[in-house]
């Protein structure tokens, strides 16, 4: 056994990795031979079988734990496996055969709870990956298809897509129609109707019919593959706080060697010496703070939250202010008639005029006048007469009719009773646009048009403000009448209007650099750039642009404004997480150390124990950010 | 110069991490700065120098530590 031992550590390579690889069969093994040797003590007070057990059980279990050491040792890195090989050399130098086998066992058989454990705190973001296309169906030379690997796909390529089928990469429709699930995308699961010309994206599935696309970008270049990028790179980023505990875990860990030989020579108590070896185990603390990341940029990645990195999570969960770039986050962007108001009689007539010129119109607000007018018949429309800026004059089944704004009336010589001149200033101080239909020189029809505000937006809203964010600020380019609109019906901090993209970035400056605030900057990434770039957290809504995912810090992949409220109280419960994992660690390390100074009962199997129960429970901690949910 | 991205086994323990950094450092032909590995992602990534070392002979320096090696890309 030792001649295969000195083998294996004279580097027989193909031994080592025999080794290693069955290193959860040793460690069940071990387990075994543990068991066997306790019972036959106690059962048949057999000292032989229970010494030689647990020698055999020693030396199968630090086998791969010294070809771990040793490689380490290799590169010049003093790791755990390190110290765990010298405290079980230790151990047998002094006979201690029953520490040496249960102290390997343990080591083994905690780091397979934690491979286990681990890869469920990484279980989101590998759903995420399986979700990438692997095989497409390529146009060849001789007209037909053929299943080849999606890395073989060129830009330029036809491919086909049939029905349930994923599509393989980014391109546009050429020819057939469907509909596609793009939830991985968008987080969107209502399918899109497709056909040709329209945009398709990798990752995303044909829910019915067939389409054949040319292939625009392929590979990592296509938004699913940026996406991916994207959370592989945030998981693995590091934070202020992570860099300093692995600088720390660099040194620390040789420190905790001399530290034992230290006490070994001036004691000669190798018992001792040992033991500090096993709980200077530096685990639960270097590993505590990625689990709490990985489960929480995990949760972000399957609830269409894309928080970029560390940093991220910690300058977010410290929120001041929310900037919000235009109306259009927290409107339908579609605007629509909020109210009317009808004067006189033939009314039925005068909207049938309305429609017939607003049919022929392209101005935007024509569209929402003819929505809510509805399905009517349109009169022939002539001479028709368009004033800029003011609206449209024409003549329809002999009449003269007038539609816009109240300048239009005044030039044609409306007049405005007082009754809709106390409309017009009401519907005006609640942010509409007005259009105003006069037939033959009386007005018969005030509208008032404007965005809405987007379902929900308020009960989110209240929801970052129960999370502590303090202030709710709107920079729009908009007038000031629609931003105060939207911001009285919100109850917005400060709402500013007729902002130039410099001048949201001035404004965000003054909050950060003046007043001292942790502002967060939500826009659209395109012309925002600059005060995404200097808010401290920029945030871009509605995602799946590539300036966007560049730019920002956080990406929410939907316009759905929940996400919003979903990141960041999932980012103060990350961070929370964090926090308690390190307490969990630093409390494991001291308790441990303080037992061995003033108690009797340490030695190196309990503290063995206690080390990878500690890591097990910060693993655990971290694995319960997966299931985190606003409330 | 040839960039790759090599898919390993699930990573378990931070230490894994330098030990692998170390063995793809010590290869001739390798260029140090680019050589990043990732622990939750168990990636590592690499800029390599295809007429000093081949991608087979960066694989086995990370199987000869007992890592896995799922697949790798080169590009």
């Amino acid at each position: 056994m030792k001649k295969v031992f000195v083998n294996v550590m004279l580097g027989g390579g193909d031994m080592q990795r025999y080794i290693l690889k069955n290193k959860n069969s040793i460690a069940l093994l071990s387990g075994v031979l543990i068991a066997v040797g306790f019972l036959s003590k106690w059962t048949m007070d057999s000292m032989l079988i229970f010494t030689w057990s647990l020698i055999i059980a020693s030396i199968l279990g630090v086998a791969p734990i010294a070809i771990q050491a040793y490689q380490a040792l290799r590169v010049k890195v003093v790791s755990i496996d390190v110290l765990v090989t010298v405290a079980v050399a230790g151990a047998f130098l002094i006979r201690n055969y029953e520490e040496s086998a249960i102290v390997t066992f343990l080591f083994l058989f905690g780091a397979y709870l934690e491979q286990r454990t681990l890869n469920k705190t990484r279980s989101a973001i590998k759903e995420l990956t399986e979700m990438a296309p692997e095989s497409a169906l390529k146009q060849m030379e001789d007209g037909e298809f053929v299943e080849v690997d999606v890395e073989d796909v060129d830009v330029g390529d036809i491919l086909l897509v049939k029905t349930g089928a994923k599509v393989p990469v980014d391109g546009t429709v050429v020819s057939g129609e469907g509909s596609v699930n793009e939830a991985s995308i968008t987080g969107e699961s209502i399918p899109v109707a497709k056909e040709k010309g329209s945009k398709v994206f990798a990752g995303t599935i044909l829910d019915n019919g067939t389409i054949q696309i040319v292939a625009e970008r392929v590979g990592e270049d296509t938004t699913f593959g940026r996406i991916i990028e994207l959370v592989e790179e945030a998981q693995d980023s590091k934070s202020e706080a992570e860099r300093f505990i692995d600088r720390f875990s660099k040194y620390y860990t040789p420190a905790v060697l001399i530290l034992s030989i230290v006490v070994w020579l001036f004691s000669r108590d190798v018992e001792l010496a040992i033991t500090i070896l096993v709980l200077g185990c530096p685990g639960a603390l270097v590993i505590g703070v990625p689990v709490s990341h990985v489960a929480g940029i995990g949760n972000g990645a399957r609830n269409g939250v894309l928080l970029k990195g560390s940093e991220v999570i910690s300058d977010f969960s410290k929120l001041d202010t929310i900037v919000f770039d235009r109306t259009g986050t927290l409107t339908v962007g579609n605007p629509s008639v909020a109210e009317k108001e009808y004067y006189g009689d033939n009314i039925d007539e005068a909207l049938v005029y309305l429609a017939s010129i607003e049919h022929e119109s392209d101005h935007p607000l024509a569209k929402a006048v003819l929505e809510e007018i509805g399905e009517t018949a349109f009169l022939p429309v002539e001479n028709t007469e368009v004033i800029k800026g003011e609206g449209i004059v024409a003549s329809v089944d002999g009449h003269r009719v007038a539609v816009g704004n109240v300048a239009l009336m005044e030039r044609e010589n409306v007049e405005l009773k007082d009754k809709a001149k106390a409309d017009i200033d009401l519907f005006e101080e609640r942010g509409n646009s007005l259009v105003l239909t006069a037939v033959d020189g009386e007005l018969k029809i005030l509208m008032g048009v404007r965005d809405q505000i987007r379902p929900r937006v308020k009960e989110d809203l209240l929801k970052l403000k129960k999370l502590g964010v303090k202030n709710l600020i709107m920079l729009s380019g908009d007038n000031q009448g629609t931003v105060d609109a939207v911001s009285r019906e919100l109850s917005l901090t400060e709402a500013h209007g007729n902002m130039l993209p410099q001048d949201k970035s001035a404004y965000i400056k003054r909050l950060i650099e003046e007043e001292g605030q942790i502002v967060a900057f939500v826009g659209d990434g395109v012309n925002d750039s600059p005060s995404l770039a200097l808010a401290n957290i920029g945030i871009a809504m509605g995602g799946g642009t590539d300036v966007a995912i560049e730019t920002s810090d956080v990406v929410l992949m939907n316009s759905d404004f929940s996400r919003l409220s979903h990141a960041l109280g999932l980012t103060k419960a990350t961070a929370r997480n964090m926090k308690q994992n390190i307490f969990i660690a630093v409390g494991v390390v001291l308790v441990l150390l303080a037992s061995l100074l003033f108690s009797e009962w340490m030695n190196m199997s309990i503290g063995m124990l206690v080390h990878e129960g500690s890591i097990l429970a910060v693993i655990l901690n971290g694995m319960r950010l997966l299931r985190y949910k606003l409330r | 110069m040839k960039s790759a991205t090599i898919q390993l086994e699930t990573l378990t323990c931070p230490s894994c991490m330098q030990k692998i950094e170390g063995a793809l450092k010590s290869l001739d032909g390798v260029d140090h700065d680019t050589v990043k590995v990732s622990f939750n992602s168990s990636k590592a990534k690499l800029d390599f120098d295809e007429t000093k070392v081949s991608i087979e002979e960066i694989e086995d320096s990370i199987k000869r530590l007992g890592y896995e090696v799922i697949k790798s890309r080169v590009k």
